[in-house]
């Protein structure tokens, strides 16, 4: 097993296409609030583990570390993120780099969803909009997308 | 990934997408794109590294002085070399009335007990088998080696998620029994290799897929390529 052999298993996952590209200008970094929004399928303890076809989200406190991981695959390492939750949701650096003044602000949440979605259409349509929205009323500018 | 990208900058959100699959991110190309060629489900490179991490961070929002959507690739590479395998102690034969795996399962709690007070339980037991019912989902799998049809084994669960919880629960022990971190998928081939629980998920697995149990119910209990 390695992991050159499970990119190869699923490198020709077909995916979405999108006709155009939006492009938001950023405000200058070090004056924007910045999230994070993974597709690790991560939740707290005390929130819904990830249905097999969940495409919902799940909103992360920033200031809480039991993380917990439900994507559904086999394929790929979890071992990294056990030991460093930064592997994936890189929110030791970030605030950081908050304390460097590289960046304005690390917002006070982040979002999950869970990658194993072979039909986006509710993560397009729904899901994805509604995370979107709810990060814009938090007052989140730049969003840091990490996978799995 | 890349499509939650295109729909929050629709959103007026600004966003910086890390990818490991190069197809995937280049194909879907997201409004910034940045592919490291890293070990899926290590976005950021190397755990317990902040130095690196912030290498990663640096590269992803230089993407943001872009005027247009832009792809780019990491400089670095993190690649697997399919043989590491952590080096891990496995517990002695406790209680010879008990199957290996049950044994070995059992014998592991202090380790898995361990890392979870220092690590927290980020991957381990619990989606649907708690720790203690660790060793008893083993058995449910050692039963459909033994012929028992899956449905009638006692799996306490889906039979992929189920899976998880074992190979989680091992993996975390992992951390209880090693003072750095594993490289990529070394945990995970220790489990399926070397380890009596792997190898009864991998029997069982081959178990039920000669008893033409449907392909989702199987295949998923075991890395892909497996």
């Amino acid at each position: 097993m390695a992991d050159e052999h499970i990119k190869a298993m699923t490198a020709d996952i077909p995916t979405p296409e999108f006709e155009t590209t939006a492009f938001t200008t950023p405000k200058p970094l070090a004056e924007a609030t910045v999230a994070l929004v993974t597709t690790a399928a991560l939740h707290h303890p005390d929130q819904d583990d990830f249905g097999g076809n969940d495409s919902g989200f799940r909103i992360l406190d920033g200031n809480r570390r039991d993380y917990q991981m439900g994507h559904w695959s086999p394929n790929f390492d979890t071992i990294g993120f056990a030991y460093d939750i930064n592997t994936v949701l890189p929110l030791d650096r970030l605030n950081e780099l908050a304390e460097q003044g590289v960046i304005g602000k690390v917002a006070d949440h982040h979002l999950a969803y869970a990658g194993n979605q072979f039909d986006l259409s509710a993560i397009r349509m729904d899901s994805g909009p509604a995370g979107a929205q709810w990060m814009k009323e938090q007052g989140v500018d730049i969003v840091l997308l990490t996978p799995v | 990934m890349s499509t939650l990208a295109h729909v929050f900058e629709a959103a007026g959100l600004a966003t910086v997408a890390l990818g490991s699959q190069r197809n995937q991110i280049a194909n879907t190309a997201p409004p910034r794109g940045l592919w490291c060629d890293f070990p899926l489900g290590r976005p950021l490179g190397k755990p317990g590294d902040p130095d690196f991490q912030h290498e990663v961070l640096r590269a992803a929002f230089a993407l943001l002085d872009a005027t247009e959507p832009i792809f780019a690739e990491y400089h670095e590479a993190i690649l697997d070399d399919a043989t590491d395998v952590v080096a891990c102690a496995l517990p002695p034969r406790h209680d010879p009335d008990a199957h290996p795996a049950v044994d070995e399962a059992r014998g592991l709690r202090p380790a898995y007990d361990r890392a979870v007070a220092q690590f927290g339980n980020r991957v381990g037991a619990g989606r649907v088998v708690g720790p203690d019912d660790i060793p008893a989902a083993i058995e449910a799998f050692v039963a459909i080696i033994d012929g028992t049809p899956w449905k009638d084994a006692g799996v306490p669960g889906f039979p992929a998620r189920v899976s998880q919880d074992i190979r989680g629960y091992y993996e975390t022990a992992i951390l209880g029994l090693t003072d750095h971190a594993p490289s990529a998928w070394s945990g995970t081939r220790w489990f399926l290799d070397e380890t009596e629980a792997g190898k009864v998920i991998m029997a069982a697995r081959a178990q039920m897929k000669a008893d033409d149990v449907k392909m989702p119910i199987w295949f998923y209990m075991a890395p892909g390529d497996r």
